[in-house]
């Protein structure tokens, strides 16, 4: 491991991930840990603010962001299971901030410490320590912010080609949206689940078992996709593949 | 066109119900995407060019004042009128009194955007002119009594078969469904046309200042057509359109047509400089070009806005847009649509008639991807957002839902409270969750807080 690796970690958890995939973020806590982290989760953190960002509520956005903040600044180094609040933190709270500066560098600062966990996991941990296995055939779904926010494509493959039995096959148009879009898909349910159905099609092609992503809201909404088709493969969270024992 | 931006969500919602209509534009946009995407792949220098054209576009609008006078000096001196217009209704008058004073009873048109903005073809008609479309696509879409669905290719959503059924009827041909053949039996019907117009409209893709050029891509020649054969020859030119010259220019032939449909040129590219000249073979005996505002200097003054008017028209933005894939053009109620549709129409109309186009997007990035000039429309449409928050336009329930639920995210404890409420919520809420999915008993805060004791 080089000089810079973190030797305590703490976890943002997004609220998604934390009602809808909690074994997850619990197999990243087991993960983190057998690679030698100390594992820290503060309490009292909520939400981001990412839901009422995206919706224009700013003054709201802004409010959930220096609570954020104030929770998060102390953190030596922050990893988060979810591409889309990643970017949250890191590409949006500069912009909803950018006439206070305090805030603007605090943000700036925890930023600078937040990690994506694919992202992490590829910078820091070698690949050989995570010795996870799980048979079967899956696909990788990106997601947006995770992909076209971020710029991560090759770390979950990199991470996924490492898990023992498991076969990646790649869908068609990987990148391209699941339909989503936090209140997008309560506003028009109708087209949100017409852009799904068109994802589905794709992992359909695929024969996949399991559909993987880093994103706990794209997760969802193919879920619910999958189901409507009455098919029987299931979303899975990237680290919990990476946390398998077969 | 009948504005009904209001009706977004419906419309959407019976878009999705025509599953001819969805094939057919699901099919065509992925196909120019793939076009765009090969074609940016085999040019190396594209992501510079993109940043090039950017500035290009901000420095022309920084200075727009000065770059529209420099151009409309350039124009007048190759003997061409140009006339400012405020707006669509003066520069709609404009036209029609030119075509009045001149006895002119017929108007042959290549494909504009803009006079689809001001609703040329429906005024000219009104006073008695007859007006044809000469590219394909607006030519069917005249004939179907519709509106674009698609900036470059605005009958997009039609299958050969319901062209040919369109052509039987109002045609009076028989039933060819070989797209050859139906653009042969459109090309023989406008031939006509061009011989018997007085005026030919077009509109442009660029106007250059140094040299009053106007700059018009196409793939049927039509337009050239259009702007040479009638004896007047009228441009309608949004201002936002100006450059500084010929060397600019060289940058966003680059891009445009490989964004708009992944040819490294278009077929036709003219540059038009003017009325024919003494001693020239062809061209029109008189030349005008009408500027038009019609909202442009508005949204130019909002400076955080001030990008939506860097759109060259290109359509790569709705080619990308999983919502425009989905429910194609016409849900959009105006003349634009898809990403670049949800961010001007809005500011064209007013936020009011249309607060739900800059919602109508997942934010997915996939637009701002694939824009030669680098507009950041997520981040425009987001803006776009909060301005109708601010300005409450969005309804009570909705406004105290959010009040509500940001309360909960305040304090742990209201968050843990806010899930329990939500484990109830999904038994009694259809659609409260996606098909088959449930919360579970306990989310990951109660499991870490129980492994802490």
């Amino acid at each position: 491991m080089d000089l810079n690796t973190p030797s305590s970690l703490t976890l943002f958890i997004p609220c998604l991930m934390d009602s809808l995939y909690p074994q997850a973020a619990q197999g990243l806590v087991v993960l983190l840990r057998k690679c030698g982290f100390r594992v820290e989760y503060p309490e009292v953190q909520t939400c981001c603010g990412q839901p009422a960002f995206n919706q224009g509520y700013f003054e709201l956005a802004r409010k959930l962001a220096r609570r954020f903040l104030d929770i998060f600044e102390g953190a030596e180094c922050i990893v988060c299971p979810s591409g889309s609040c990643t970017a949250m933190v890191r590409k949006h709270y500069p912009e909803l901030l950018a006439a206070e500066p305090v805030w603007l560098e605090k943000a700036q600062t925890v930023g600078g410490r937040l990690y994506e966990a694919s992202q992490f996991l590829s910078m820091f941990v070698p690949t050989s320590r995570i010795k996870a296995s799980f048979p079967g055939k899956v696909t990788y779904h990106d997601s947006c912010h995770s992909s076209r926010s971020l710029g991560i494509y090759q770390e979950p493959r990199a991470l996924l080609a490492q898990v023992k039995g498991l076969e990646l096959v790649e869908m068609a148009d990987s990148k391209a949206c699941c339909g989503f879009g936090g209140l997008f898909s309560r506003r028009f349910p109708e087209v949100s689940q017409a852009i799904a159905d068109e994802k589905v099609k794709q992992i359909l092609a695929t024969g996949a078992q399991w559909v993987v992503g880093n994103d706990p809201g794209c997760l969802m909404n193919i879920q619910g996709g999958l189901n409507r088709v009455k098919s029987p493969i299931k979303v899975k969270h990237l680290v919990e593949i990476l946390n398998s024992r077969s | 066109m009948n504005i009904r931006t209001e009706q977004f969500k419906k419309q959407a919602a019976l878009a999705l119900k025509d599953k001819t209509m969805q094939e057919a534009i699901s099919r065509a946009s992925r196909r120019f995407s793939q076009n765009r995407t090969k074609a940016f792949g085999e040019l190396p220098e594209a992501e510079a060019l993109r940043t090039r054209a950017h500035e290009i576009k901000a420095e022309a609008i920084e200075h727009l004042d000065a770059t529209l006078e420099e151009f409309t000096a350039s124009a007048q001196k190759l003997g061409i009128i140009v006339h400012r217009s405020a707006d669509g209704v003066d520069a709609c008058r404009y036209i029609g009194d030119l075509a009045q004073s001149k006895g002119i009873e017929m108007v042959v048109k290549g494909k504009s955007m803009t006079t689809e903005e001001i609703d040329l073809n429906r005024h000219l008609e009104a006073s008695g002119i007859q007006v044809w479309e000469t590219d394909l696509g607006e030519f069917i879409i005249q004939l179907a009594g519709e509106g674009p669905s698609h900036i470059i290719a605005p009958a997009l959503h039609k299958t050969q078969q319901q062209v040919a059924a369109l052509f039987t009827e109002k045609l009076g041909v028989p039933y060819y469904e070989d797209p050859e053949k139906l653009t042969m039996v459109a090309r023989e019907f406008l031939r006509d046309k061009y011989f018997q117009a007085g005026l030919g409209i077009s509109g442009a893709n660029f106007a250059l200042a140094r040299t009053g050029t106007i700059v018009i891509l196409e793939n049927e020649g039509n337009a050239r057509f259009s702007t040479t054969f009638p004896r007047v020859h009228v441009a309608v030119v949004g201002i936002e359109k100006v450059i500084p010259g010929l060397r600019e220019l060289g940058v966003f032939l680059k891009l445009l047509a490989r964004s708009a449909t992944g040819q490294k040129s278009s077929t036709y590219v003219s540059l038009i400089q003017g009325p024919r000249r003494p001693g020239e073979l062809d061209g029109p005996e008189e030349m005008h070009i009408v500027l038009l505002d019609n909202g442009r200097s508005r949204i130019r003054q909002d400076v955080e806005m001030r990008p939506s008017l860097y759109c060259l028209r290109c359509g790569a933005c709705l080619n990308v847009c999983p919502v425009y894939q989905r429910i194609g053009g016409h849900a959009y109620g105006w003349v634009y649509s898809g990403p670049i549709g949800s961010l001007v129409t809005p500011q064209f109309l007013g936020i009011q008639r249309a607060k739900y186009l800059p919602m109508a997007s997942t934010l997915c990035r996939a637009c701002a991807e694939v824009c030669p000039v680098r507009i950041p429309l997520p981040d425009l449409l987001l803006t776009l957002r909060r301005r109708i928050v601010e300005q409450h336009g969005l309804p009570w329930l909705e406004r105290k839902m959010m009040e509500i639920w940001g309360a909960c995210q305040t304090s742990p404890g209201s968050y843990q409270a806010a899930f329990g409420l939500a484990r109830i919520g999904q038994e009694f809420t259809p659609g409260f969750l996606p098909a088959g999915v449930q919360l579970p008993e306990k989310n990951f805060h109660r499991i870490w807080k129980d492994g802490q004791d």
